[in-house]
């Protein structure tokens, strides 16, 4: 084990391009691998501030735990970072992308409700409709189908609108739209008609917002063909991905996470996109793969810290890339360690940790000494319920028991 | 802002309405004209008309015939049309029909498939339209989208290449025949499910409305959305209806009331049968015109058009007409009444303006003969151009599934899948 103990403890030099067979990195605009050192996590409830826990990362090394994250962050295209950057909130990220995207192209707009005058029901849009004006940065009336539908006209003529779900579980009265005439249009006229539709919004369970309020929609919409699906986790990855997703001209949904939107970073002053594609070593290692996304990337780093503790090395990977997956990362990272764990907030049935381990067994089977694990939510209605909600989730402890178990 | 266009046949419509249930039921709500095809002679002007029941009662009075206007050689702008404009719009028409019953013939021998709804019957509305529409402004339709799409400039040849499902298509035979698009001419579908293409239509008109207000562009562009009975009882009517009148998007929503969706008649379906009516619940002008005469449909188009064009907002169109043949080539149309069929087989749209142009000594018969032959082998030119185009090869199975195909992701060797030159043709490990 002290092997691993060291190789833990060097990991302040690992550069996170070592797992990575770097001739194949194909264009210079693959800039996602990021890791952070520190953060202070506050998170907002829709009514209010809880704590969210812990501190994931301690700053201190101590003998046996190593820093759960690899220090080096870096973006491919500047091999160092020049100037230490801005710290921020993650809504704040996302809007800074946002409006530099707006400034930067004027057929970009935003549209959703109460996006303009009450800036965004979580701010991401504070402040872009004084800016901007209220035709760029545009109130809608609450008829989902419809102004998703108006966006995508709006996009086939020209348009480049950024739609927002006031909560993504609304967007399934848009479903009709997204899925016939967003994920399909391109295809069905032959390819005449673009949609460089951006659809974001916050979904995820949240602090006992119920059941309706807590939709985890990356699973209806996964089999949507035509559509790219990305999941933002860091201050870093949501500015990154909210200006590619801007600039691709495919439709892609942008999932965003009510808990995260005050996560703070530091985030570099200079421009930089994220790849759509690509998913995010988070924290190398050689032990089991943990493959996971948007806020279970926390609960994983946290039970991180407690396998780290107990001796394992766990390789953690923020897929961020829902639809398509970066089998790339992924089998790279399978053909290292042998071991894979899903960890999602999806429930049981039908979620992306059902796909990723139906795609992992087609394209690694020969590389697994275990099968592949996935621990999803609860196949139920989000409870009201503290208690009850908490048990829905993945939590910490049960990851760590499942590293356990496959690693036995 | 509630003004209304004054209704052509009120009184008798509302009367009918109020009749007993089973007048409701057997009877259609309409009067059928004195059967003089003169259009308005007056230009529908825009007034506030606050109790809509009352009746235009002028408008039936100078019923001019048409040997008195010859007669009196009034100067031919007392007309409607000029007699290039009246061949066209003829022209436009003829070839709408022939095609769709080129379609019929064609789906019978198999060389096309699948649902196919053929406008038989409704081509006043599409002509009446779209011959006023320039080459910038946008149609939106439903899946009875052929005629739309040939009126608008999409060429014969394209559309049926693309019924039979050929690469020649409009679609390159990925969209078949309730989908055609074309960006040239601006036609944005085709849509299977109805009332989705509205919210669309609404998205290109709000577009309008971006270019000229945030891109300061010199655009007057105006979209059409074109959608039947049945659609108007659906949500997304209604969303758009609330948005394109509060933002006053440069958009004309234009109902093709031919009273049966599939076998639904519109009595049975509808609370309140008259759409034209939930344009004012809305905030924007409602209006009721006779979908069979091109005429009267071109002229309320003029004034729903300009109104956009200005910047004034919506309009709500419902025109009233027919479709001749079955909701699809699948359906064997036995609910409907013979009498209702008979009674609009003689207000044939097609027949009425050659009657116009006749009797108005505007072209002769051997002019509409001629013609009628054109078509007629625009027509056939076309069937054997589809005929003759090759099939969609495996090649073209995963393209433009997306406009930027690395959204297909990057596959376990690191490569972006879209690198491999095969990979369109599709692979189950996607």
């Amino acid at each position: 084990m002290s092997a691993i103990l060291q190789g833990a403890g060097a990991t302040t030099a690992l550069s996170p391009f070592n797992s990575i067979d770097s001739n194949k990195l194909v264009p210079p605009s693959r800039s996602s691998l990021s890791v952070r050192s520190k953060r202070s996590i506050v998170v907002a409830g829709s009514d209010g501030i809880k704590s969210f826990g812990s501190g994931l990362i301690t700053r201190r090394s101590e003998p046996l735990i190593a820093n759960a994250v690899a220090t080096k962050g870096e973006n491919a295209a500047t091999s160092t970072l020049s100037k230490p950057g801005h710290e921020l909130l993650l809504f704040e990220a996302l809007q800074e992308g946002l409006e530099e995207e707006m400034d930067r192209d004027p057929h970009v707009c935003v549209m959703g409700e109460d996006v303009g005058h009450y800036g965004g029901s979580y701010k991401v849009t504070k402040g872009l409709a004084d800016k901007f004006g209220d035709l760029r940065v545009l109130d809608t009336p609450i008829c989902e189908n419809a102004f998703t539908g108006m966006g995508i006209g709006a996009a086939m003529t020209g348009l480049r609108p950024v739609i927002e779900g006031m909560n993504m579980g609304f967007l399934l009265l848009a479903f009709n739209q997204i899925s016939n005439n967003c994920g399909m249009l391109h295809y069905t006229s032959g390819g005449q008609f673009t949609i460089p539709v951006v659809i974001r919004g916050p979904g995820g369970v949240g602090r006992q917002l119920g059941a309706e309020h807590s939709q985890r929609l990356e699973s209806y919409f996964q089999s949507i063909p035509g559509i790219q699906m990305v999941a933002c986790s860091t201050p870093y990855n949501a500015k990154g991905l909210m200006k590619a997703a801007i600039r691709s001209e495919n439709p892609v949904i942008l999932f965003e996470h009510v808990l995260l939107y005050n996560l703070k970073e530091s985030i570099p002053d200079e421009e930089y996109i994220c790849n759509l594609e690509e998913a995010e070593m988070v924290r190398p290692g050689e032990h089991i793969t943990i493959l996971t996304y948007s806020r279970m990337r926390y609960h994983v780093m946290q039970a991180a810290k407690t396998l780290v503790n107990k001796g394992y090395d766990p390789e953690v990977i923020d897929i961020r890339s829902l639809k398509p997956f970066d089998l790339h990362t992924i089998g790279n990272s399978v053909k290292k360690t042998h071991r894979v764990l899903i960890v999602e907030e999806c429930m049981r049935t039908g979620g992306i940790g059902a796909s990723l381990t139906a795609a992992i067994n087609e394209n690694f089977h020969d590389y697994l000494d275990a099968p592949v694990m996935c621990l999803s939510s609860q196949d139920v209605p989000t409870p009201y319920a503290g208690t009850l909600e908490e048990w829905t989730v993945v939590q910490p402890a049960q990851i760590v028991t499942a590293v356990e178990q496959l690693c036995q | 802002m509630a003004t209304a266009f004054s209704p052509t046949k009120l009184t008798a419509t509302v009367s009918s309405l109020h009749g007993s249930q089973e007048n409701r039921l057997s009877l259609p709500i309409r009067l059928a004209p004195p059967s003089s095809f003169l259009g308005s002679t007056r230009s529908l002007s825009l007034h506030s008309s606050p109790k809509l029941n009352h009746v235009n009662v002028s408008r039936r009075s100078p019923v001019v015939g048409v040997q008195e206007v010859v007669k009196q050689k009034k100067p031919t702008n007392s007309l409607l049309i000029t007699k290039e404009e009246g061949l066209e719009l003829y022209e436009d028409m003829i070839l709408g029909r022939s095609f769709e019953d080129m379609c019929a013939q064609m789906y019978y021998r198999g060389k096309m498939f699948g649902f196919v709804h053929l406008y038989n019957g409704q081509e006043a509305v599409s002509t009446g339209f779209i011959k006023l529409l320039t080459k910038t402004d946008s149609v939106v339709s439903t899946y009875r989208d052929h005629v739309h799409a040939l009126s608008k400039g999409v060429s014969a040849r394209a559309v049926m290449s693309e019924l039979f499902g050929k690469v020649t298509g409009c679609c390159r035979g990925q969209g078949g025949s309730m989908h055609m698009f074309s960006k040239e001419h601006n036609m944005l579908g085709g849509f299977a499910f109805i009332g989705e293409g509205i919210p669309v239509a609404t998205g290109a008109a709000f577009t309008s409305k971006y270019k000229r207000e945030v891109l300061k562009q010199n655009c007057e562009d105006v979209t059409v959305a074109f959608f039947g009975d049945g659609t108007c009882n659906n949500g997304q009517f209604y969303e758009c209806l609330n948005m394109a009148a509060l933002w006053k998007l440069p958009i004309i929503f234009v109902v093709e009331n031919n009273l049966w969706a599939i076998g639904m008649s519109h009595l049975r379906a509808t609370s309140d049968p008259e759409i034209w009516k939930k344009g004012p619940a809305f905030g924007m002008p409602g209006v009721h015109v006779d979908g069979m005469d091109v005429l009267k449909v071109r002229d309320v188009a003029k004034e729903a058009v300009t109104r956009a064009r200005r910047g004034e907002g919506p309009t709500l169109v419902e025109c009233e007409t027919y479709r001749f043949r079955g909701h699809s080539l699948a359906d064997p149309d036995e609910l409907r009444d013979a009498a209702e069929k008979a009674k609009y087989a003689a207000r044939d749209p097609i027949t009425a303006l050659k009657k116009y142009l006749t009797e108005n000594k505007l072209a002769n018969e051997a002019e509409l003969k001629s013609i009628e032959k054109k078509i007629d082998e625009l027509v056939e030119e076309a069937v054997e151009f589809a005929d003759a185009s090759p099939q969609p090869g495996r090649s073209q199975l995963l393209e433009n599934v997306f406009a930027d195909p690395k959204g297909f992701g990057i596959g376990p060797d690191g490569r972006y899948r879209c690198e491999d030159p095969k990979f369109t043709e599709g692979t189950a490990q996607v």
